[in-house]
């Protein structure tokens, strides 16, 4: 299931780096992590949905919101997501609104499947206990 | 990284707190390496504590940079280096950046999802010392200690540039300097690590750089910028980039501000006591240092320049100063042995004068020299106002005394001359009042000029005192005002015998100068108690003492003797204040030096004032004038002026002063430096 993540690119090589910390002292520091980003992103995007839609619009806080929410996105391997909000920001920082609110939809897109597919994933992990951390291939 | 001894304490220096000054550096740095990071996203900071505890670092994550930065302000030395992410809704990255590079000079990495070559730059600029993009990797971060490192060997270098003269001093100082910052816990370090070696060295390099490098004249405003800056950073933490950087001084290098640190902590640490410097350390950078002189007198010309260009100085005393300035060397010579005995007349109970070296804080010398209070002469109230302001930068006052009218300048300038030889190798502290020499030729000639000028060999007395940034100005002052001011400058208790210098009654300016002495030094607060004395008596004379003042603050700071004539002024002024200062704790030198300047002033030929002066200022500058001659000058440069005080006016103002003025301690570190030693 891991492996799929990464042939479908839907997470990359930053999330290899998310897992090398695990250890001992935080054996689920990965989904930590993960569910900090989904607490996190999943305000962010309400908000930039709702910005997009305002009158008058905040270009900059639209933008703001954006970056932020690509590092974070970044930080932790959501390759797709990071890519689509990369897009949509570029597209509103040209003054494209309906450009970037349509590839922003895809962002958000993306974004809801992977925490679809990591919640299964986390389960799976947590069921298979430290042993099959520990053997995860890295 | 710093295999080397050095190492050790590099990494002390910067940062840590874990490893002490001279401490080896523990075998398993980088590990322990202390990092803030700061980031306002969630995620990103747990990743990156993560990471970095991967590396067996110490973080503290932070996701406001308010907060970080009050945590840094909190514990100056609580981290080695600061992770910033660039956008943050509470305060831009970069201008966390910035505050930090100021007031704490710690290496600080940014960091952003942004990579556009545009931001990268910023970042430059701004003076991080790495930008990451995020997602950051632990690869990283696993080698953000080299900029730790890197950051160490630079300041190492700095000091060494600056004067690894003072790094002997420096040595000696460090467990005095305790309270240095990191910086100069580095310079002591380094000092310690290769104080005899560097001492030679430095003394060499400091000629040749001298030599090469074209001379920096420390004018007032430059000085009084520096001040300002140092006192943004804080003195533990003002470390000469981050000086540099806040001071935006096109044309001035690093090594021109590292110098100039070392005199002005020199200058501190007279104000503050040191005692340690000044008798011995002092000798060897005094020889040094006079050599150094030369670009003393170019300075005491710089200085007197600025002052006039600022308005302060008088056209004619202007002039008066360079001729002083020119003259100096000889006056020089002259004045050592008149001076030593008005010392003595004054030594009147100089303890009380003594503000306790840098505590006195209510003479805020280093925030702002109160010089001026009452200097009714020349010291505009604004330029007292911005005197007050540099206080720290006791050189700063003496800048501004000379420019104001010498009456806060007084003090300022003999701080400010103190300072600056001082930073000649570093802060010599105390010991390297060598830088003092410069003053007294330059004092001498300037005070001859006012004719009161000769005031400051009283002061001579009050060098010493002006080392004692406690030392009360007052007191001091007053004993320097002996001579006509001083008398008044019972500033705070000091008793200085103000009727004892019989000579200086001609320096009624002087008086005045005591006053004003003792009101700068007042202002000084710690850095600049002993200025105080000098405050008071500044006000009396602002004009002759500018002049003087100028040298002599010049002097006082600078050891850079290049600027001699500065010296000079600085010497009278700083014979003047250490008079007072000086008298208070009794450190006769100071009155001695004041004597002089008393004497001289007294002697009617204002010549012999202001050699005596001089001399005083040089010896007061060698020694304890670092810190101290500013304050004298001040005072002498108060001396300076005793035509335009009556006596008793000028007592009167002293003793006014004086009781303001805490005792400070004079902590005129005047071995009795040779005037020789100032040299022209």
């Amino acid at each position: 299931m891991r492996q799929s993540f990464f042939d479908e690119e839907i997470l990359d090589r930053q999330f290899i780096q998310l897992e090398k910390l695990e250890d001992r002292e935080n054996p689920n520091f990965v989904e930590e992590v993960l569910t900090l980003y989904f607490r996190d992103s999943t305000t962010l995007l309400a908000t930039i949905e709702r910005e997009m839609e305002n009158v008058p619009i905040d270009f900059p806080k639209v933008d703001r919101i954006l970056h932020q929410l690509k590092g974070s996105s970044a930080s932790i391997g959501a390759n797709k997501v990071r890519n689509e909000i990369t897009k949509t920001r570029e597209l509103w920082q040209q003054g494209n609104r309906e450009g970037a609110k349509a590839t922003f939809q895809e962002a958000r897109k993306e974004h809801d499947t992977l925490k679809a597919k990591l919640e299964p994933y986390f389960q799976q992990l947590r069921q298979a206990g430290p042993a099959e951390t520990a053997m995860r291939p890295r | 990284m710093n295999s080397s001894s050095g190492k050790g304490s590099m990494s002390t220096a910067s940062s840590s707190a874990a490893w002490k000054a001279g401490d080896a550096v523990p075998e398993q740095f980088p590990a322990g390496l202390r990092v803030l990071v700061v980031d306002d996203d969630q995620t990103c900071l747990m990743i990156l504590e993560k990471m970095l505890r991967t590396c067996l670092y110490e973080v503290t994550k932070c996701n406001r940079a308010e907060i970080a930065l009050s945590m840094l302000r909190e514990n100056k030395n609580g981290f080695d280096i600061v992770i910033s992410d660039v956008h943050m809704p509470d305060m831009d990255g970069f201008k966390l950046l910035e505050h930090i590079g100021l007031e704490m000079d710690l290496p600080v990495i940014m960091m952003s999802a942004d990579d556009g070559k545009h931001v990268v730059m910023k970042g430059v600029t701004h003076g991080a010392c790495d930008y990451l993009i995020k997602p950051v990797r632990m690869e990283a971060l696993k080698n953000i200690w080299q900029h730790v490192v890197r950051k160490w060997k630079d300041e190492w270098k700095d000091f060494e540039q600056s004067g690894s003269v003072e790094e002997g001093d420096r040595q000696q100082k460090q467990s005095e300097d305790a309270d240095y910052s990191s910086s100069a816990n580095e310079g002591n370090w380094k000092s310690s690590k290769k104080r005899k070696d560097d001492e030679d060295e430095a003394e060499e390099r400091d000629d040749t750089s001298t030599l090469k490098k074209p001379r920096v004249v420390w004018s007032v405003e430059l000085h009084q910028q520096f001040v300002a800056a140092v006192n943004q950073l804080g003195i533990d933490k003002a470390v000469p980039k981050k000086i540099l950087e806040l001071m935006n001084v096109p044309g001035l290098t690093r090594e021109n501000v590292a110098s100039h640190l070392q005199k002005y902590r020199l200058y501190l640490k007279r104000l503050s006591g040191v005692s340690q410097h000044q008798s011995n350390p002092n000798n060897s950078f005094i020889s040094p240092e006079e050599a150094a002189f030369g670009p003393l007198s170019s300075l005491n010309g710089l200085d007197l320049q600025t002052l006039a260009a600022t308005g302060q100085l008088p056209a004619q005393s202007l002039a008066t100063l360079q001729a002083a300035g020119l003259g100096r060397s000889t006056a020089k010579s002259s004045i050592p042995m008149p001076l030593v005995d008005q010392r003595n007349i004054f030594s009147f109970e100089n303890p009380k004068l003594r503000f306790g070296e840098g505590q006195q804080q209510h003479m805020n010398n280093n925030k702002q020299i109160n010089l001026f209070h009452g200097i009714p002469t020349t010291m505009e109230p604004k330029q007292l106002a911005s005197l007050h302001h540099t206080a720290q930068s006791i050189g700063n006052i003496n800048m501004q005394v000379t420019s104001h009218g010498a009456q806060s300048f007084q003090n300022n300038s003999l701080l400010m001359p103190m300072a600056q030889p001082q930073s000649r190798g570093q802060v010599l502290n105390n010991s390297t009042v060598g830088h003092a020499p410069t003053l007294p030729s330059s004092m001498g000639q300037p005070i001859l000029s006012n004719g009161v000028a000769v005031n400051v060999s009283p002061r001579n007395g009050i060098p010493e005192n002006i080392r004692a940034p406690g030392y009360n100005p007052v007191s001091q002052t007053s004993s320097i005002l002996n001579f006509p001011m001083n008398t008044a400058s019972e500033l705070p208790g000091n008793s200085f015998t103000l009727g004892s210098t019989p000579g200086i009654s001609g320096l009624t300016s002087k008086g005045a100068f005591q006053e004003d002495v003792n009101s700068e030094m007042k202002g000084l607060g710690e850095f600049l108690s002993s200025y105080d004395t000098f405050n008071d008596l500044n006000q009396h004379k602002p004009q002759n003492w500018e002049i003087q003042y100028v040298g002599m603050t010049y002097d006082a700071s600078q050891h850079s003797n290049s600027l001699q004539d500065n010296l000079d002024l600085m010497q009278s002024v700083l014979v003047q204040q250490g008079f007072s200062s000086g008298q208070v704790n009794g450190q006769n030198r100071s009155a001695a030096v004041v004597r002089k300047a008393m004497f001289s002033a007294g002697d009617s030929t204002e010549h012999v004032n202001a050699q005596n002066v001089n001399q005083h200022l040089n010896s007061l500058v060698e020694n304890t004038i670092r810190v101290k001659s500013e304050r004298v000058a001040d005072a002498s440069a108060a001396n300076l002026f005793p035509n335009h005080f009556g006596q008793e006016d000028l007592m009167s103002a002293l003793l006014k002063q004086q009781e303001g003025i805490l005792p400070a301690e004079n902590e005129f570190d005047f071995d009795g430096y040779s005037m020789d030693d100032i040299q022209e």
